[in-house]
């Protein structure tokens, strides 16, 4: 089958690769680069669990073509905090027991990312408002909202700390 | 016939760790164990498994509900370059057994479709490709002829299937799989002199677990060996695991499954048979690993693991008093296409089938009817969430007909707390719980009578506000009987549900604990490390948690049934109370002090009264593992720092008859849900005002984590309180096939925040006290929710016996509703 290069910035590391055109960005991610960090739920777009951030923006990536990120910049769970040096958003989830079996987090995580990007001090209604993008089957919510909270809270102290 | 009333010769549990004790990590919100790996994507979940030469398996799915397949034409798709293996129904019954099934007699599943097609998305053909893009590619061009047969999608319907509409016809000659009359107490006499009748008829819609994470398989068959290795998203793979090897005709120690992190499953992946085999059978024929993932449509229309679908005709027989006396009901269930659980789900649900009240008998007739679905599975709750709603409802019932108080009503019917251990007609014990606690916990935390009064003032402006109230029991860690308790001859028969833990203490003091079923999501990590640290005075830090496989696991029957924290508690504190002799004596000769005079302390084995005459844990452990000629030459004292513990269920008993069950869910929680909604009259829109859940799960280990249940589970239930329906077409075609059609809840569906209240009553059997907590906020939050619309709307007189109340199901109903005050002006 017919096949293009395609030049992907992930997570700061360039990735050349030669595809089908086919090739969703969410199969791209997990399995040509290897990073399964990034989840794969509806296959459709609804829930949100394969979300990551393509030029700064929150991506459905099971609804992208890999082709579609030829040129661009990805972001995923990976980028974010260490085992041993968690981010503050990290953190907070963490603190806030933000997750239950795990598997929305990344996507949660990436379209929470975005959001403190682009405002710092979200209030509750705001962040509630977003987290209507993704569906979490486990907590109910309410500890994720929590958990953004304590991540406004961690990364104020850390702008003035640092 | 097992007398209702308070047991005043209970049985002897063998409770250890007394409630009552001083704990210092028991009771503590300790952050997760579990997390952090998921937190930084490192989780280990089935589809992150890549095996090298791995090859990749889609499977064609039944576009009929019910056909004979004519013929199949594999050519093209054999043809196909990448293409390893095409793998019909007929070449997988050379290679497998049927799926297991606890029916007796069973019904025959196949993991291919053999000869005949029973639901939409059953499998058909197996396609074994280099890559999952082509081998969904080769299922385009695989021909299937199919001959349709007569679609049976209505459960009254199948009452009455005759010819080419029985699914099962070597089973039996029509399409009822089960049909049995269970008496439990003088239910006739009950009623015959009952002074208040209340009926209701009730319709529970068809839902499903639909975890984010589908389900999964990953399959290796080592040529060398003949043996399989099978990374599966599913539990139970310790208890009945050996069946699948059964399937594959291969002996049990030649598979060895593996298990993984679960995205969730909320007992839809209670024991994933079909998966496991497609991919194991993938394996063999095509002499590579093979990975199989559902993806959304195989899962919604093919995981064999939808909810109940039932339909209930229910009496509650009342006295002059307004003592709820007894209850019987007619239920029709339909179970789709197969029945791997049998009755499951109904004896389930006889585990609390007078819920929190005194009602002395309990008579059901129960039809379990095949129709052309996706079979049904576990779905928290596992039958017994439709019994509390189908109680309360009724409950209900009696408040508007009578015109009762609904707290009064309840509160005047509960079983009191001076009456536990309780039995109930059915045979089974509820152990401890303090009904009216709760209740009354509940009321206080909401307001109730503030909103009340709120609720009045918002009718003068013409508003629907409404507050529910539901009593609810969440009954805990089953015992194996109720597999099969409610076929007709038992089959296998089996009574062992354990669960084990293995602790082993290295030579610096680091300790691991291997558990012997999955994590689902829930929380067993953190549990048995807060258990061992408990029990040793260790820091949780420097305790790991993993998971054995078939090969190395020892009993495990794994999360479901509200059971895993108990059984995981006992099982880790059973180790645990091993590996403390040993340490005691070891440190004994450390310490040169008499073993009974030790005691553990912040890390260390030391002498009681004496501070400072310590040795750590950790140097015990160098001890007990490298300077075996410094100890004495005892034959119990072999190098090394390990124990294996397994914990049998805590309290249970055989079933006497059928109309006595014996002990068989005794471990009993208890919740209390009150819901405040505002019903928007004109769309039909239920949005919350408050929402308060009061839950008594016995000790908790972790409150955090509990109430992390509490909400997700009330979550769900107001999911399927709302929202959620799997609807099939009178042709048998399922309406939601996505996620976008199937409709789970997202934030702003949800109340804006669930305030959560606890009452603690300590089970009396089981290791500290602990109850079960997985399955109560889904179990109580549909009738809370509807009896909060129902209130809401009182004053249009609008009944809800149907779920979900979806917004067009509630015009419906209020249209009608103004039709009729229209009609009597």
């Amino acid at each position: 089958m017919y096949e293009l290069d395609v030049n992907v910035t992930v997570n700061g590391r360039i990735f050349k690769r030669r595809i089908q055109p086919r090739l969703l960005l969410s199969d791209f991610i997990r399995h040509e680069i290897g990073l399964t960090g990034t989840h794969v739920g509806c296959e459709s777009g609804v829930c949100g669990a394969c979300t990551l951030l393509l030029d700064g923006l929150a991506t459905r990536s099971c609804c992208t073509l890999a082709v579609q990120a030829d040129g661009r910049i990805v972001e995923t769970v990976e980028s974010l905090g260490r085992l041993n040096n968690l981010s503050p958003l990290q953190r907070a989830f963490w603190e806030k027991h933000g997750l239950q079996c795990g598997y929305c987090t990344p996507g949660m995580l990436m379209l929470i990312t975005e959001l403190l990007r682009e405002n710092p001090n979200p209030d509750r209604e705001t962040i509630r408002l977003r987290l209507n993008d993704n569906i979490c089957r486990c907590t109910g919510y309410e500890d994720i909202v929590s958990s953004v909270e304590r991540a406004v809270e961690l990364m104020g102290v850390e702008r003035v700390v640092g | 016939m097992a007398e209702a009333g308070k047991v005043h010769s209970p049985p002897l549990g063998r409770q250890k760790e007394r409630p009552d004790q001083r704990l210092s990590v028991i009771g503590t919100r300790m952050l997760r164990k579990e997390d952090p790996r998921f937190l930084v994507g490192r989780g280990r979940f089935v589809d992150d498994i890549a095996l090298p030469n791995m090859a990749h398996a889609a499977v064609l799915r039944s576009p009929h509900a019910h056909a004979r397949i004519k013929s199949i034409d594999t050519a093209a798709a054999q043809a196909l370059p990448g293409v390893l293996a095409v793998i019909t129904g007929e070449e997988a019954a050379k290679q497998t057994g049927p799926l297991p099934c606890f029916a007796n007699p069973p019904v025959e599943q196949r993991c291919i479709a053999l000869g005949k097609v029973r639901h939409v998305g059953e499998p058909v053909v197996l396609v074994v490709a280099d890559t999952r893009y082509l081998a969904e590619d080769a299922i385009e061009l695989i021909n299937v002829e199919y001959e349709p047969l007569p679609a049976v999608s209505d459960m009254i319907d199948a009452i009455n299937s005759i010819g080419d509409a029985v699914l099962h016809p070597e089973r039996s000659k029509d399409n009822i799989a089960e049909h049995r009359t269970y008496m439990f107490g003088p239910v006739e006499y009950e009623f015959g002199r009952a002074a208040h009748v209340i009926k209701r008829h009730l319709r529970w819609a068809r839902s499903g677990g639909q975890p984010l994470e589908t389900c999964g398989a990953v399959a290796s068959f080592d040529e060398g060996s003949g043996n399989f290795t099978i990374y599966v998203n599913s539990s139970m793979y310790n208890y009945i695991g050996f069946t699948i090897a059964a399937v594959l005709k291969v002996a049990s120690h030649q598979v060895n499954l593996v298990p993984v992190d679960a995205g969730g499953s909320f007992g839809s992946k209670l024991f994933l048979h079909k998966i496991a085999v497609l991919s194991a059978v993938g394996a063999r024929v095509a002499g590579r690993p093979v990975k199989y993932i559902e993806d959304r449509i195989d899962n919604i229309t093919a995981c064999d693991g939808h909810g109940s679908d039932r339909s209930y005709d229910v009496e509650l027989a009342l006295d002059a008093n307004h003592r709820m006396t007894a209850l019987r009901y007619r239920v029709v269930d339909d179970y789709g296409a197969y029945f791997q659980f049998g009755l499951g789900t109904h004896g389930n649900g006889f585990s609390q089938t007078v819920g929190p009240y005194k009602i002395r008998a309990v008579g059901a007739e129960i039809y379990a009817v095949f129709t052309n679905k996706c079979q049904q599975g576990a779905c928290r709750g596992f039958g017994s969430e439709v019994t509390n709603f189908m109680i309360e409802r009724v409950v209900d019932a009696a408040v508007e007909e009578l015109r009762l108080d609904p707290i009064k009503f309840r509160r005047d019917n509960f079983i009191k707390p001076e009456e536990f251990p309780y039995q109930i007609p059915t045979g089974n014990l509820y152990d401890s719980g303090n009904y009216p606690a709760a209740l009354d916990l509940a009321l206080k935390m909401l307001d109730y009578d503030g909103w009340r009064e709120k609720q009045q003032m918002a009718r003068t402006q013409g508003r629907y506000v409404g507050i529910g109230v539901a009593s609810c029991q969440e009954k805990g860690v089953f015992s194996a009987t109720e597999f099969w308790m409610l076929n007709r001859a038992p089959g296998f028969a089996l009574t062992s549900s354990p669960e084990s833990a293995s602790v082993k203490i290295d030579a610096t003091g680091k300790a691991v604990i291997s558990l012997h079923a999955p994590c689902w999501g829930n929380s067993p990590e953190t549990v048995a490390a807060m258990v061992l640290a408990e029990q040793l005075t260790m820091d949780p830090a420097d305790i790991r948690v993993t998971y054995s496989d078939t090969d190395h696991g020892l009993p495990g029957t794994g999360p479901g049934g509200s059971r895993y924290t108990v059984m995981v508690t006992g099982a880790v504190a059973g180790a645990a109370r091993i590996l403390k002799e040993k340490l005691k004596r070891v440190a004994s000769h450390m310490l040169e002090a008499g073993s009974h005079d030790l005691e553990f302390r912040n890390g260390k084995v030391g002498v009681k009264g004496a501070s400072g005459v310590e040795v750590s844990i950790a140097e015990v452990a160098t001890q007990a593992h490298f300077f075996r000629l410094s100890l004495p030459d005892d034959p119990d004292l072999s190098s090394g720092l390990d124990a294996s513990y397994t914990y049998d269920h805590p309290l249970a008993t055989l079933p006497k008859s059928d109309s006595d069950f014996g002990i068989f869910y005794p471990i009993m929680g208890h919740m209390c849900h009150m819901p405040v909604v505002e019903v928007d009259a004109k769309t039909g829109q239920v949005s919350f005002l408050d929402y308060v859940a009061v839950h008594d799960c016995g000790t908790m280990i972790n409150p955090m984590t509990v109430d992390g249940h509490v909400r997700g589970g009330t979550a769900q239930g107001i999911g399927t309180a709302l929202l959620e329906q799997f609807q099939y077409d009178p042709n048998g075609q399922l309406l939601q096939t996505s996620l976008q059609d199937y409709l789970m809840p997202r934030i702003g569906n949800l109340p804006p925040q669930v305030r959560i209240g606890h009452v603690v009553t300590p089970s009396p059997y089981t290791e500290y006290g602990v109850k079960g907590a997985g399955e109560g906020g889904r179990m109580v939050a549909p009738p809370a929710v509807v009896s909060a619309i129902e209130d809401a709307l009182g004053p249009l007189g609008v009944r809800i016996d149907t779920l979900p109340v979806t917004p067009a199901r509630l015009r419906a109903l209020i249209r009608e509703a103004e039709a009729r005050k229209n009609a009597v002006r």
